[in-house]
């Protein structure tokens, strides 16, 4: 059962690669997205047995991730289908620059998308610190042609810098991985293995310095695939030219399977009694990622990039929380599930107001609530929401990761944290809500008549998911949020 | 054996040099087919003489991939780019040859200050794997062209899989072809990429790709 959760959408995305007529390849899609979707919910009940000699197994953090990944899928592959649909086949024109582009061919779009799901599958349920580079690696080479799915100059020069820095960071991560090894290398044995249960339960033997070394090299290498600033220069480009759907897959799902990589190291270093060497370093590129991603946002004309520097900030908010340890831990798990919430619903109401206003420039759009009444509504909330204000679910679980610095007395920590969320606020702001309010910047003949169900009722599901989350958190979630960060050392 | 897998670990590091001061693409590329023989051979050198089927498979897979795949995915590219040298690079050819001269000794002072890992690990076998990744690095950082950066890509990789299985006895022979393969797409997909960079720009210098930037 944990193979047929990798192995559905991988073969699935290989026959989609063959498969001529629209609706059977639209249909395998979908099929494969609510296969997957109900063998993860199936995990819930009943934890899968392992596979492959424990190759394959599904740990707390695993599910935890996995179910991101696979309700972000579900909600993307009906936006999906319906955007597919509305794609001319021939040439169509760059909304930036009056660029003239072909798509790539559907069947490629799709067929790279399910191999997508299943490399992200794989990272959630490899036990072995190799597959899991394998995987990720993958996952890059899997999302490179989405990027490229406008074939135009903007959308190549971002998926050459995203193949290009992604490969090269996640090649340090491997090189992480192998020292991951050294430091598990006993002159006494001859083999060593590479499972993460094993190395976990030899903890204490595993030599420090090595292991060190080690989790740097790994954090630089899944870093760079996560957006931890300095090595996020990819992320804004990748995120902002790429089909919105992909971009919410990328923000939502992809960051959260790299952060589970570094996670993975994480645990060998607290198991072998190092955590504070990580947890030092997790605190300082947290607190970089939100100051740079403060700094691009203020004055940033373009939403989808504005929306791609918002994932670099919830990123160090992430990394930030793990680095502070205790209920901080709790907090970056609980914030993960509620980014990804949000960040996937704005990326794809961006993809509607994109449709409608055919411009990437805030200043250009006015009235998106006259206009587009569901994503214009839906726009405000999923920025209330980003930002981290009450009711929705952000607003929890930010809340409980400032409260673990000041429990903590890292008050420097907590106020720079603050700042940083009231810069990026003022400037999100700004923008959003100038582009929901006001006269409608559409004259009546190019507005819309209506909004397709299937451009809206995805976001709006996740935006009901996040609402929900801010109020109360389902007790199997909770349940399983405690477990994840209690295997992490946190509570 | 100890002599002769030094042998093949020095001619990896003049292989280095070499690719940092090369300008010509057909001659680099055909630089790291050699090198990827000769990761080949650190393979079977590091095993003294232990020779198992999982080895076996892994030095062929190793040969075929680095030596001849890549080689001629990589000089396809070149053709279809049809750009033959690396020109003006940021940092010239014989700065790049006396940078990369002088990453030999900073690899072995790095090294220098880790723990030994037992006995049977060859002394020079680390720092060359670090200077190759230094060198992949510096071709990433200072040449122009598409191609080139490919090939810092590979020379970065070639040095990771040194330091892999010369200090990973034993690692699983999946994982181990799973590296193999995804190395293998990188390139096939970047290989794509630079001939849809060259058709679309009419040329693949990568800091003329300069659009997206705030």
């Amino acid at each position: 059962m944990v193979a047929a959760l990798f192995l559905i959408p991988a073969l699935a995305g290989l026959a989609a690669f063959v498969i001529r007529p629209h609706g059977v390849r639209r249909a395998l899609l979908l099929g494969a997205a609510l296969a997957h979707a109900a063998l993860t919910a199936q995990a819930w009940r009943r934890p899968p047995t392992p596979a492959l000699d424990g190759l394959l197994s599904l740990d707390e953090l695993g599910l935890l991730f996995l179910s991101i990944t696979s309700a972000l899928f579900l909600a993307a592959t009906f936006y999906g289908i319906g955007y597919l649909r509305h794609q001319k086949p021939g040439e169509g024109q760059d909304f930036g620059q009056g660029l003239a582009f072909a798509n790539a061919p559907e069947a490629v779009f799709t067929g790279c998308l399910l191999l997508f799901l299943a490399m992200m599958t794989l990272v959630s349920l490899s036990g072995h610190f190799g597959l899991n580079w394998v995987a990720m690696e993958a996952t890059t080479l899997a999302s490179a042609p989405l990027i490229y799915f406008h074939r135009h100059s903007r959308s190549l020069e971002a998926t050459w810098k995203y193949l290009l820095i992604c490969s090269v960071g996640i090649a340090l991560a491997l090189l992480g991985v192998f020292l991951v090894a050294v430091a598990a290398t006993d002159p006494a044995r001859t083999t060593v293995s590479l499972m993460m249960a094993e190395l976990i339960r030899r903890g204490g033997d595993l030599n420090h310095i090595w292991l060190k070394l080690a989790f740097v090299f790994l954090l630089v290498g899944y870093g760079t695939k996560m957006g931890l600033a300095p090595l996020h220069t990819w992320l804004p480009d990748a995120h902002s030219e790429s089909p919105s759907v992909v971009s919410a897959l990328l923000s939502g799902a992809l960051l959260n399977c790299a952060f589970l990589c570094i996670l993975r190291g994480y645990q060998i270093l607290a198991a072998a009694g190092c955590a504070a060497f990580a947890q030092d370093l997790l605190v300082l590129l947290g607190l970089l990622s939100m100051g740079a991603a403060a700094v691009f946002i203020i004055g940033q004309p373009d939403y989808k990039r504005m929306l791609a520097y918002s994932s670099v900030e919830h990123i160090g908010i992430l990394a930030l929380g793990m680095g502070l340890g205790g209920a901080g831990i709790f907090g970056a798990m609980l914030h993960a599930v509620n980014h990804s919430l949000t960040k996937a619903m704005l990326f794809l109401v961006a993809g509607n107001l994109l449709a409608a206003y055919h411009t990437k420039t805030g200043d250009r759009i006015q009235g998106a609530l006259r206009v587009l009444p569901v994503s214009g509504a839906l726009w405000l909330a999923g920025f209330l929401a980003i930002t981290g204000s009450p009711p929705f679910g952000p607003f929890l679980s930010e809340f409980t990761v400032l409260r673990a610095a000041l429990e903590q007395g890292h008050v420097v920590t907590a106020i720079l944290y603050l700042a940083f969320l009231g810069m990026i606020f003022v400037g999100m702001a700004g923008v959003f809500l100038q582009m929901t309010y006001g006269r409608a910047s559409l004259p009546a003949a190019e507005r819309p008549t209506h909004e397709t169900l299937l451009s809206i009722l995805p976001p709006t599901a996740l935006g009901i998911a996040v609402l929900i989350l801010g109020i109360w958190v389902p007790a199997p979630l909770l349940d399983l949020l405690h477990r994840a960060a209690s295997a992490l050392g946190g509570f | 054996m100890q002599a002769w897998t030094d042998l093949v670990l020095i001619l990896v590091i003049l292989t280095n040099l070499a690719l940092a001061g090369l300008s010509s693409f057909g001659t680099c590329v055909r630089v790291l087919a050699f090198q990827g023989v000769l990761l080949g051979l650190v393979t079977v050198g590091v095993q003294q003489g232990d020779l198992s089927l999982h080895t076996l498979v892994l030095v062929a897979g190793i040969v075929a991939i680095k030596g001849l795949v890549f080689p001629r995915l990589l000089l396809r590219a070149v053709r279809e780019a049809g750009v033959r040298h690396e020109v003006e690079p940021f940092i010239g050819f014989a700065t790049s040859l006396l940078i990369g001269t002088l990453a030999l000794p900073l690899a072995m002072w790095l090294t220098s200050h880790l723990p030994r890992v037992g006995p049977a690990v060859p002394p020079l076998l680390i720092p060359t794997a670090f200077h190759a990744i230094l060198i992949g690095l510096l071709l990433i950082v200072s040449r122009r062209k598409a191609v080139t950066q490919v090939l810092g890509y590979l020379a970065l990789e070639n040095g990771i899989f040194i330091f892999g299985v010369g200090l990973v006895r034993q690692a699983t022979l999946l994982v181990e072809m799973g590296i193999l393969l995804d190395v293998f797409v990188a390139v096939f997909v970047m290989g794509i990429a630079i001939f849809h960079i060259s058709r679309e720009f009419d040329h693949i210098d990568t800091d003329r790709l300069s659009l997206l930037k705030e």
